[in-house]
């Protein structure tokens, strides 16, 4: 028999950003909450404290603080009709889990989607005609705008003490921030970080090509701050362990240090860690949520009963658990009908490497997660894509989160894996080397997608979720294309040797190499219940009171880390549930 | 890459860099050799592998998988005019006892079958854990070794033949019973590297050997003072997660 809990106001599934911003606006609104996370506690002491977060054994090898793929995963195939395989080691995405979620380990790069982001579709048919957009191209509209998340973004930005400079401010124009971005009511919260060498250089290689570099705005704080809710940050020390590991040192934003402060406060927020939520439950017509079952540590399973519940889990497992619950019809590629599922993207990550003489002081072993150097050139409006033959931009930045030996020296190609050659490579590269990236926008396809796996099961008995996706031929023009474009960048400064990683025509995605953890869709936000699982408000179509905040809300991907529009996304569905929801439970937009 | 002219160049804007840091490097045993859990050794032999001491008895390794591994390590990262090589840093020390945590066992692997084969973009299919693959592919090797090498281990054989016995199974042409050798050569070197550049406590990188090498300041993890200076090396020698000074 399963135990019940006391019923709640609000059940949220996962405690990483989204989980944990809503539980702040819900208990503010007076609502009881019971928050489900399956991994462990965490917080910055003692779980990130000095020395021992910093092994690099521990954070880059046995993954500590990453999800481990034993008990859930995916899997991945190129297209519908290959058989798919599970994602059996952690490569080219990294899921989060316990306290903070991925939100402990990401490094820091907090963007703001660019106004003409949030009408994609509409501006590449009104500029180049219906006829630009593949057929088998997916793409839709935002159902909302930049003005609607601006008041979101701001405050996100404020809760996480994101240091950058404005580009636009109230329309005006402002030196060194990004002059294309959507205008903002005020400027970060703090100023930019400080340049190491290859964030420095960068500004010289942009403007040679008559490019405007500015400071990416990083939830890495550049000076000691408290946040609206009373938490504090200190100044980033430039550690060089931010990806994948959390913060020593109080200064990259999480949920742990900008949020659960104040929320383990809370009488009326209840935590509970170890919770695996196996489904939401439904009533017989499948148009209510009445809560979610779920294992607790000891492996029972456990009902919590809830009025609203809220999936907060990973983008991936937030689809994963519409699609086991039943919420939702799961999307069918060749009948083109269903939500759920539909619209998966990526991003299009690609990396140049930079190595000279001993002369040249990198230190790519100082680092800071989010900071660095960027340009919005070749991003939104200002890249032409007729010209360039593909849809979607991207940005070209100098970053460095930090690098150590065991996460991997890169030495210039044709050097061997071992033996002396190696070794004296290594040396030569470890503190004269830097690297350049390619953040490229992801387009969505009809042939790309998310459903559940026919054969192969997680830990609890349930199927996987299953991915289907590959690089698309617009995708790999747009890689050819960016990373051409930063090679022209880093000739400028004539570096000894240089590598380039454009894919290749015809290759397909590779799961075994890091490329980004910013997999989106597969349960996105539109105008139209028939090609959207959510309303614009972050709502199921089917199930009212169910919402899904994240990253699975992106009808496509743009050039910029998603972070920063999740986060916006989760206040803007926070705020229509405290203003709307709560007074008229129900749709907050008629089908 | 090798660029003769960039080589010179460097050189002589910083004649003092490479060569000093080689003539360091002969400090490098002697340091070492005062730390605790550091084995003895001669500096003396370069070429052939000496075992990292007779202090460490290894648990996971057999004698004759032990004698492989130390070979291997031997030829994967040599001692050199660069710097250490991966015996008398413990690496094999290292291997023996990282073959023995969760990591190497699985536990952050998906692992339930069935288990199918798959190109190569979907990473390894197989059913083995890390310490599996590294104790069936050096078994299959040493298998291939004695018959094909007069009844010889490939720890007995020269290090021409060793070396190319691991190039042969880097790019996968060595032909094993039972395993991809290629799959074995890539989570050796992984582990080989591991315990090369990992912090001494887990049993490898003995006195921060190839973090002085390759000029890591290892576990400072605070470069607040250094983020805008250009003009000279980062200056500080690296420290450990004891908080050892290397």
């Amino acid at each position: 028999m399963a135990v019940t809990q006391p019923k709640v106001d609000a059940v949220i599934v996962g405690m990483g950003w989204t989980g944990a911003i809503m539980a702040k606006e819900l208990t503010d609104a007076g609502l009881s909450v019971v928050a489900l996370e399956r991994g462990p506690d965490r917080d910055t002491q003692p779980d990130f404290a000095y020395p021992k977060v910093v092994d690099e054994l521990e954070g880059s090898v046995h993954r500590k603080f990453l999800q481990s793929l034993s008990q859930e995963t995916v899997t991945v195939r190129h297209k519908t009709g290959d058989t798919a395989v599970p994602y059996r080691q952690m490569g080219s995405f990294k899921p989060g889990t316990g306290v903070g979620g991925a939100g402990s380990h990401w490094s820091g790069c907090h963007f703001r989607a660019l106004p003409e982001d949030f009408r994609l579709r509409s501006a590449v048919e009104q500029r180049y005609g219906r006829r630009f957009i593949p057929a088998e191209m997916a793409i839709q509209d935002y159902p909302i705008t930049y003005e609607d998340l601006e008041p979101h973004f701001d405050h996100f930005e404020y809760v996480c003490g994101t240091s950058g400079r404005a580009g636009v401010l109230n329309g005006a124009r402002q030196e060194g921030g990004n002059p294309f971005e959507g205008s903002r009511r005020r400027d970060y919260p703090l100023p930019p970080n400080r340049n190491y060498l290859g964030a420095e250089w960068f500004y010289r290689a942009a403007r040679e090509v008559g490019y405007h570099a500015y400071p990416i705005p990083a939830s890495n704080a550049s000076a000691p701050y408290v946040n609206p809710y009373g938490c504090q940050m200190g100044p980033c020390n430039f550690c060089g362990f931010c990806s994948d590991y959390g913060c020593l040192n109080y200064s990259k934003a999480s949920p742990n240090v900008c949020i659960l402060p104040v929320l383990r406060l809370r009488k009326q927020f209840v935590l509970r860690t170890h919770a695996q939520v196996l489904r939401v439950n439904l009533d017989r017509a499948r148009e209510r949520a009445t809560g979610v079952t779920y294992l607790d540590a000891q492996g029972r399973e456990v009902e919590q009963p809830a009025d609203l519940v809220v999936l907060c889990a990973f983008s991936l497992y937030n689809v994963h658990l519409m699609l086991l619950s039943g919420i939702g019809k799961p999307y069918d590629p060749i009948a083109n009908a269903g939500t759920v599922g539909r619209n998966y993207s990526y991003q299009n990550l690609n990396r140049v490497v930079l190595f000279f003489g001993d002369d040249v002081q990198a230190n790519g072993f100082i680092g800071n997660g989010g900071a660095g150097t960027t340009i919005d050139d070749l991003n939104g409006k200002q890249l032409d894509n007729a010209k360039a033959g593909f849809v979607g931009g991207g940005i070209i930045w100098a970053r460095q989160p930090g690098a150590g030996p065991v996460r991997g020296i890169t030495v210039p190609p044709g050097t061997p894996g071992w033996g002396s050659a190696w070794k004296r490579a290594i040396k030569e590269s470890f503190r004269h080397s830097f690297y350049y990236e390619v953040q490229g926008a992801c387009m969505s396809y009809r042939s790309h997608y998310l459903d559940l796996d026919p054969t192969y099961k997680d830990a609890f008995g349930r199927p996987l979720l299953r991915m289907t996706f590959d690089w698309h031929e617009n995708e790999i023009k747009a890689s050819q294309f960016l990373v051409g474009k930063a090679l022209d960048m880093c000739k400028t400064l004539k570096p000894k040797a240089l590598s380039g990683d454009a894919k290749q025509t015809g290759s397909h995605y590779n799961v075994t190499q890091y490329q980004s953890t910013h997999t989106c869709g597969g349960a996105i936000m539109g105008a139209d219940p028939s090609s959207s699982a959510l309303n614009r408000y972050l709502q199921s179509w089917d199930v009212p009171n169910v919402f899904a905040p994240g990253a699975n809300a992106f009808p496509q991907n743009n050039g910029y880390n998603p972070t920063g529009m999740v986060g916006a996304l989760t206040y803007w569905a926070a705020k229509a549930i405290r203003e709307q929801y709560l007074k008229t439970p129900g749709a907050l937009v008629q089908a | 890459m090798s660029e003769p002219e960039a080589e010179s160049t460097e050189n002589a804007a910083n004649p003092l860099s490479r060569r000093s840091l080689v003539k360091g490097l002969a400090l490098v045993p002697l340091v070492a050799a005062g730390l605790p859990g550091c084995s003895e050794r001669s500096s003396g032999t370069s070429k052939s592998a000496v075992a990292p001491g007779e202090r460490y008895t290894p648990a996971f390794f057999n004698a004759e998988e032990w004698a492989f591994i130390v070979a291997a390590c031997d030829r994967l990262i040599p001692r050199d005019e660069h710097g250490p090589g991966a015996v008398e840093l413990g690496v094999a020390e290292f291997i023996d006892r990282h073959m023995q945590t969760p990591y190497a066992s699985g536990d952050i692997w998906y692992m339930l079958g069935p288990f199918i084969e798959a190109s190569a973009e979907f990473g390894y299919q197989g059913r083995l854990a890390v310490r599996d693959i590294l104790r069936v592919g050096l078994g299959a090797i040493d298998a291939h070794c004695r018959s094909h090498f007069d009844g010889k281990s490939f720890a007995a054989l020269e290090h021409a033949r060793q070396e190319a016995l691991l190039k042969s199974a880097e790019s996968g042409h060595l032909q094993l019973e039972g395993i991809s050798s290629q799959l074995f050569f890539a989570e050796l070197l992984a582990e080989v590297r591991n315990g090369y550049f990992s912090d001494p406590v887990h049993g490898g990188n003995k006195g921060m050997g190839s973090w002085k090498m390759i000029g890591y300041p290892g576990m400072r993890a605070d470069y607040t003072d250094w983020v805008e200076i250009r003009d000279r090396p980062y200056p500080l020698p690296p420290v450990d997660l004891a908080g050892r000074r290397g």
